[in-house]
Parts: structure tokens; sequence; C-alpha cells
């Protein structure tokens, strides 16, 4: 299937078959990062702006290289520094750069939403390296990507999302993502880390690590923020980390494929013990490679599409 | 309207003859690769490297390339084409290359096809292998070795079909308007 699309916003508003379009791209573009000389003159002449209004170093440094490799001429806009502590909106900050004829703006921003706010007003394509609490699509993609080149057809496997799932804008992309190709997704949280009505996304919900990973072809731990402590959303750090963190005790008995995957940066010894995160289970540095791969797809795809975003229809 | 231009049976003695042509023109076996051009050129390296593999009695390395990336085009086009998989697992340094396509049109896609595998190392030899040159270069690109040769006109379409991805093996010359 062709893609048409200039932006990737998220996962909520792509079909099946467009997720699949990207995943199998990136299988194609996961090969040049093996060659001596890792590049392709695919976006030669193109110019990619990466504006992150968030700290991020490992996505930061993934688009980078995508771009590198893809023969991209590169920005990086360094926003501490930037108009923006002088006072300037994004939109105009966004259009200045635009003034420059550049092609893609990555964009990262503590605003959910701000991606698709820039689509709707700008020609260049727009791809969110997260908003918020929203989405962080191309996370997903990722982890998407390395359950499919571990498990093949996602449809009916059981993917177990833990840890923070109110606050996280990883979970919410893997679940739309997840059970759009047919995955059942259980996440696994204390209460006060679960949204209310959470299941009408189409997932289950378990308030029991051992019970969820004992069924699951895969668990992704997602990382707990310590400022969460000092909301009194659960007791202890220490607390958590016995319930709902994964240490090797829990994880003994369960069968040898088992993935443990992480979207980083990691907490060891919080939701995740150290060996655990370097044992056999782990998949967390496959992680980091194959999202090279599906950054370069999207940027790839992106740049030759030209329809609009569903929801950025109208006004 | 529909002509074809090549069986089966005769495609199968074309690819014997290419092959004997290749190890003729390849005085150092040990140093032959074939790497075919997605997506049927794939197919016809595949099955010209099993032929000179028996007769050599040794395998014949074997890499498949796609273009997409490096196309001339790419800004020009409405959306991305599909990228298929590259697949060179050796080092192409010091390598006598054969090329391999289905059909030679304007060149361009030899051109980026050139492009392409400089990055894999740097080949002693290039040659390029094609089972049809349809004539109307763009560039200026020829082969070295061809299974047909055929005049076309513009609005005419060669179709090459390989029974590993469409179920069956022939050569057709298509008018304009025919599917």
């Amino acid at each position: 299937m062709a893609w048409t699309k200039k932006d990737l916003l998220d996962l909520e508003y792509l079909t099946a078959e467009e997720i699949t379009t990207i995943l199998d791209t990136a299988r194609s573009f996961y090969e040049v990062s093996t060659r001596t000389i890792k590049k392709v003159p695919a976006l030669r002449g193109k110019t990619v702006v990466n504006l992150f209004y968030e700290a991020s170093t490992r996505t930061r440094a993934s688009f980078e290289i995508a771009e590198k490799r893809l023969s991209a001429d590169v920005l990086n806009v360094n926003v501490s520094v930037s108009s923006v502590t002088k006072g300037e909106t994004l939109l105009d900050t966004v259009k200045n750069l635009c003034a420059y004829k550049i092609d893609v703006i990555v964009i990262r921003h503590s605003v959910s939403g701000s991606p698709l706010y820039l689509a709707r007003n700008i020609e260049a394509s727009v791809i969110n390296a997260g908003d918020g609490a929203h989405e962080h699509p191309t996370q997903a993609l990722l982890d998407i990507y390395t359950l499919r080149e571990r498990l093949g057809e996602l449809k009916g496997r059981q993917i177990a999302i833990v840890g923070d799932i109110a606050h996280s804008r990883v979970a919410r992309s893997n679940i739309w993502g997840l059970t759009k190709l047919g995955a059942k997704v259980t996440v696994v949280a204390p209460p006060t880390l679960v949204p209310r009505d959470i299941e009408r996304m189409g997932v289950a919900v378990s308030h029991r690590l051992d019970e969820a990973i004992a069924r699951a072809d895969a668990v992704n731990m997602l990382r707990i923020q310590r400022e969460r402590e000092k909301q009194t959303l659960f007791p202890s750090l220490r607390e958590y980390s016995k319930l709902f963190g994964l240490d090797e005790e829990k994880i003994k008995d369960l069968p040898e494929g088992m993935l443990v995957m992480h979207p980083g940066p990691i907490n060891r010894g919080v939701e995740i013990s150290g060996a655990v995160a370097d044992g056999p289970h782990s998949v967390i540095l496959e992680q980091v490679t194959n999202g090279l791969a599906v950054r370069m797809a999207v940027l790839f795809l992106v740049a030759g599409g030209t329809s609009l975003h569903p929801e950025s229809l109208g006004t | 309207m529909k002509q074809t231009i090549a069986t089966a049976a005769a495609i199968s003695s074309r690819l014997i003859q290419l092959s004997d042509d290749v190890r003729a023109a390849c005085p150092d076996p040990a140093r032959l690769v074939l790497i075919g051009i997605q997506r049927r050129g794939v197919e016809l390296a595949q099955r010209m490297a099993a032929l000179i593999a028996a007769a050599h009695a040794a395998p014949v390395p074997l890499g498949s390339l796609d273009i997409t990336v490096y196309r001339d085009d790419l800004s020009m086009v409405a959306q991305q084409p599909i990228v298929h998989s590259t697949n060179i697992p050796f080092s192409l340094d010091g390598m006598h290359v054969v090329l391999v396509d289905d059909v030679l049109h304007t060149g361009r896609t030899i051109r980026a096809a050139l492009d392409a595998l400089m990055d894999f190392g740097r080949p002693d030899i290039v040659r390029l292998l094609v089972l049809v040159d349809r004539g109307m270069r763009e560039l200026p690109i020829q082969p070295d070795l061809t299974g047909w040769k055929l005049s076309t006109k513009a609005g005419q379409m060669v179709r090459v079909r390989v029974k590993e991805l469409d179920g069956e093996d022939v050569v057709e010359l298509l008018d304009g308007n025919a599917n």
C-alpha cells in the first residue's frame, strides 16, 4: 500500500495497513545500517529540523542519525537558548524556520496536540516525537516492529504494558497500534496510575504483575518517573518496585521466548532490575537499533506525502 | 494488443546461453558475483547463479539490489515508491560483478544501481546483463550481455513475468492501453 500522508502525528488515526506500510518500509531501511557505507541518498536536498521543547537524548539522537543516513540536511534547534525564552510563540518559531523552505519538522513538545496544530498550519511535514501525555508514535512503531520481528504476526498475541499508564504517551501509542494489528493488550499498574475508562481503548486492566506476565508473549516496562512518588500516586518507589517492578524472581518460571521491552531510559532497580534488563529475555537494545530503521522509514514516507491527516481536515 | 516475445522454453534456453556467456567473460570464477535488481532481476540472477554454480561446481555469491532510494525522480513523484529489500552480505571490493535486470529502457535504473553498488565497495569490473533491451535510452548506458533486443515505441510496454512472482515465464510486448 502506498503512503499518502504528509505528517505522522499519532497512531490513533492510522489504519492497520498504514502501520504495516511503515513497518515493511523500515525493514528495507534496516539493511542500510549494516553496510560499510551507512548512507543512502533518499532525502538528498531535503532539510529536516529537529525542534525539541523537552529534554531528549535518545529520541533526538535516533532521529538525527536516521536523517543523516538518508542524506538529509539537519538542523537541531536548541530551544532552551532560542527565542522561545524571549517569548516567541510556537507557530512564529516554526513559520520562521519554514521561511527557509524546510521539508520536515520533528517536534517534541510538552503540550498535547502541538504537532497537529503545526501540521494544520504549515506546508512542511510534521513528525510527532512525543507530545505531552498524548502520543509518541515512533516509539510505539519501533516497539511493534521489534515484536513483529520476534513473534511474527501479532494477531492474538498477548502484550502487557506495565507502569504509569495514566501519564504515558508511549503506552497510549502502543495501545492504538497494537490493538489495530489485532494484539491483545493488558495494562498493568496500581489503580492510581490507570486512567478511568481505559477499557474503552480495547484493553484489559490488571493490578497484578505476576498474573499478567504469566500469559504474556511480551511485556513492555514503562519508566516510572520519580516525581510521581511526591504526588502520592503510590506509597513509595520501594513498594512500587516490589509489586510492579520486574526482577529475576518474577520471571524465573516464564518461557524462554517471553520478551522484555523498555522504551528507556531505564531506572535500574525501580521498574526493572539490572539482571532482567541485561538478561536473556531482554530486547531493549534491539528496540534501539530497530528504532533507527523505523524513523528512517517514517522520514522517507512523510517526505513524499501530500494528503492531510484526517483530524487536520476542517478547521 | 499483446505480442509474445519469448515463451518459457525460450527464456530458459536463453538464460543457459547467457550463463555460458557470463562464464566465458569472467576469467576468474572465484571473483564472480551476480547482483539482481529488484524485482524481477533478482529471480533471473538467482537462476543464472544456479546454472553457473552447477557448471563451476562451486557456489556463486548472489545479491539483490533495490534502487528506489537512489532514483533521480524521488523529489518529482507524487508519493514514495515501495522500498524493497537490498541484500548484499559480502564486500564487492575487487569482485567481477554482473548486474542483472529484466528490461533495459531509459538507463536510469542502471545509473541508480551503479551509484548504489559503489556504496558496497569497489568492484574491479561491473558488467550489465539484461534479458530484454528495448532501446529508447536517455542516458549513455549500454548492456554487455543481452537476451533479446527489441525496437519499441513510446507508449509500448515490455513485460517480463517470472514464475516465482507471477506464476509463469513469459516476455510480452504490450501497447499503451493494454493490461
